[in-house]
């Protein structure tokens, strides 16, 4: 099979794969460090224009979860397809044209720290596409205003911004090819309860009006219950999916604990 | 100008947009995926069309097949320039895009980013100016910081307030000095061999070769086994002081250490003088030795000299005082590497790159004060006649 088959066969698997109703099929996977096993053959899948929440105590392997699904950690065993494309086994940059269609917050927003924030939130443009610099600085301001930053941020540094404006350019970042998959790490650690609850609106409202699929890894009870439709726990090395009323239902004593503690209780009932 | 087609994935249906004029009547039909990989194609249509004269302008976007938040851009964009230019614009998109589109235009109004300008001539100019303070200022920082290291070891030796960081010391003597013995010694030991093999060379010319041995022996311990000890070091104990203080300010561990109420001079700064102050003078008789030894073997090989042979000469050759003159420089060298080491270190900012920049002006700071400092040495001997 000549090279140029192999790519329109693809690139054929892939638009396939993004009509399926499953974003994000993940089956069997195990992950583990230094003998120390953290995911034991969990399966998962994601929905097409869901908001996933995935939570689960400290060093449950949350964004260990995240990192496998996006190529930057590699799995013991088993299968992960995004788009109906396999991306275990394969490194980051072997995933061409998976990338032009997700978006990674990472926990501190991860800008480029010599870029400015406009410039940052070109870098994807500038990788994947050939947009002329008067359209991309359209564009920088267009998503600049989308995540609810100031004109003026585009100038700034990563240094001068406090902790919720480089949040809010990691995501105008992420968000800069408009793709379907978004990835947030901790979208709300570390911000004040105002700014978070200004970003699970601002994530819900985005979802809405660009139909993205979120996959969210989080701690915050108030934002799972502002913003997913469905969460996934990891317990016991193991994952369990529902709704919060399903999960409300588990037997599992951590579960149990998290949703009907004194702060579950009192973010739930509110 | 070669255009770069990067986007991977071609697009289901591509994307147009076309003007159609009939009876005064603008109608701009869309059609196609509306999205980032069709972006620049559609840029290029839109601005093409001349929106002059029409008074009345439809955009018809009812048959696009998708829609980002880009592609909803160019439509925004292009109904503002013609409601601009006095036509009244109308938009039509399917219902589902509804909410983007008016999230946007409620939304967006800003122009487009700026970047901060590159400068020429004057641009020059001002970092050179800048460049210049900057280093007076280090200077003076760096005088302010050697001030206040000396009061606090004064103060640490006088009145041993707390207990002294005894074990971090010890600790920092192992990490500078004996772990650094495999590398000296290995440069030392090559050093020697080269010294000895030019000096033989040269002066076979008068048939003096047994001098050489006097050249090895006066010029190693006065000059080049401090000097070469001093700058091995400052490349790896210096840069790693700047690094590890570096990085413990990115950490915020600095501020902690205040609010705890440790000193940080004391518990940080101290160690790291003291430690390489003892540590180097130890380092550079090590190189010594070990490049007379490189020199032996070169004279044994080269020369033909035996190593009771080279030993009688070399005795001829150099006195005690020889050895001190050479090794007096090393606590002074120390100092000043661990000094700019942690100063700099302390003076890293709360980014990545930071630690990275002022490492590396770390050492180049250490190593051109050794030379300097050794330099002045050369003068102050040969005042003292020494």
């Amino acid at each position: 099979m000549s090279a140029a088959a192999a790519k329109a066969q693809k690139e054929a698997a892939l638009r396939a794969g993004k009509k399926d109703d499953v974003i994000i099929r993940v089956r069997g996977l195990v992950n583990g460090f230094g003998g120390k096993i953290i995911h034991d053959h969990i399966d998962l899948d994601v929905r097409r224009g869901e908001v996933l929440g995935v939570v689960g105590g400290s060093g449950t392997g949350k964004s260990v979860l995240l990192r496998s699904i996006v190529g930057l950690n590699h799995p013991l065993s088993g299968s992960i397809k995004v788009f109906g494309q396999e991306t275990v086994g394969l490194a980051p940059d072997e995933m061409r044209g998976l990338q032009l269609h997700w978006g990674v917050l990472f926990q501190e927003g991860a800008l480029f720290s010599s870029m400015t924030v406009a410039q940052n939130i070109q870098v994807p443009m500038r990788r994947w596409t050939n947009l002329s610099q008067p359209l991309m600085d359209e564009l920088a301001a267009m998503k600049l205003s989308l995540v609810g930053l100031p004109e003026d941020a585009a100038r700034k540094y990563p240094s001068e911004l406090s902790g919720g404006m480089k949040k809010r350019a990691g995501l105008a970042r992420a968000l800069s090819l408009d793709p379907e998959l978004l990835f947030l790490d901790e979208p709300t650690a570390g911000l004040d309860p105002i700014s978070a609850s200004q970003f699970d609106q601002l994530v819900g409202d985005l979802q809405k009006s660009l139909g993205l699929t979120v996959f969210m890894v989080t701690h915050d009870i108030d934002t799972l219950r502002a913003t997913t439709d469905r969460i996934a726990v990891l317990v016991n090395k193991k994952i369990k999916v529902g709704t919060i009323k399903e999960l409300l239902q588990d037997g599992d004593p951590w579960i149990h604990e998290y949703f009907a503690g004194p702060r579950g209780r009192a973010a739930l009932d509110s | 100008m070669v255009k770069k087609i990067r986007v991977t994935l071609p697009v289901d249906n591509p994307a147009s947009a076309k003007l159609e004029k009939a009876q005064g009547r603008a109608r701009l039909v869309c059609v196609g995926d509306w999205t980032v990989s069709e972006l620049s194609d559609l840029d290029e249509q839109l601005s093409a069309i001349d929106l002059k004269g029409a008074r009345d302008l439809e955009i018809d976007a009812s048959g696009i097949a998708s829609l980002d938040s880009g592609g909803a851009w160019l439509l925004l964009r292009t109904k503002r320039k013609a409601d601009k230019a006095g036509a009244k614009a109308a938009l039509i998109v399917p219902e589902k895009y509804h909410p983007l589109l008016e999230t946007m235009d409620s939304g967006h109004t800003a122009p487009p980013v700026t970047h901060p300008p590159h400068k020429g001539l004057r641009g020059l100019l001002e970092r050179t100016g800048e460049g210049t303070v900057h280093a007076l200022r280090q200077g003076y920082d760096l005088l302010g910081f050697l001030g206040r290291v000396a009061v606090e070891t004064v103060e640490a030796f006088l009145a041993p307030r707390r207990e002294l960081p005894f074990p971090a010391f010890i600790h920092q003597i192992e990490e500078t000095g004996v772990t650094a013995l495999p590398i000296v010694g290995l440069l030392a030991f090559l050093l020697g061999i080269v010294i000895t093999y030019q000096g033989a060379d040269q002066l076979a010319r008068f048939g003096a070769q047994i001098y050489t041995i006097d050249f090895l022996g006066i010029g190693f311990l006065r000059e080049l086994g401090g000097l070469v000890t001093a700058i091995i070091i400052a490349g790896r104990s210096g840069s790693a002081f700047t690094a590890q203080i570096g990085t413990m300010q990115v950490n915020e561990e600095l501020d902690a250490m205040q609010t705890i109420g440790l000193n940080i001079a004391e518990t940080l700064v101290l160690p790291r003088v003291l430690g390489l102050v003892i540590a180097l003078p130890l380092l550079t008789f090590f190189a010594d030795i070990v490049g007379i030894i490189g020199g032996m073997v070169m004279t044994y090989f080269d020369l033909g000299v035996t190593i009771p042979a080279f030993m009688r000469e070399l005795g001829n050759a150099i006195t005690v005082k020889t050895l001190m003159v050479g090794l007096i420089k090393a606590p002074v060298f120390a100092f000043m590497i661990a000094l700019v080491g942690c100063f700099e270190g302390m003076r890293v900012e709360r980014n990545a790159a930071s630690v990275g920049k002022l490492t590396t002006r770390s050492v180049v700071e250490s190593i051109f004060l050794i030379i300097a400092a050794d330099a002045g040495f050369s003068v102050l001997f040969s005042v003292l006649g020494i």
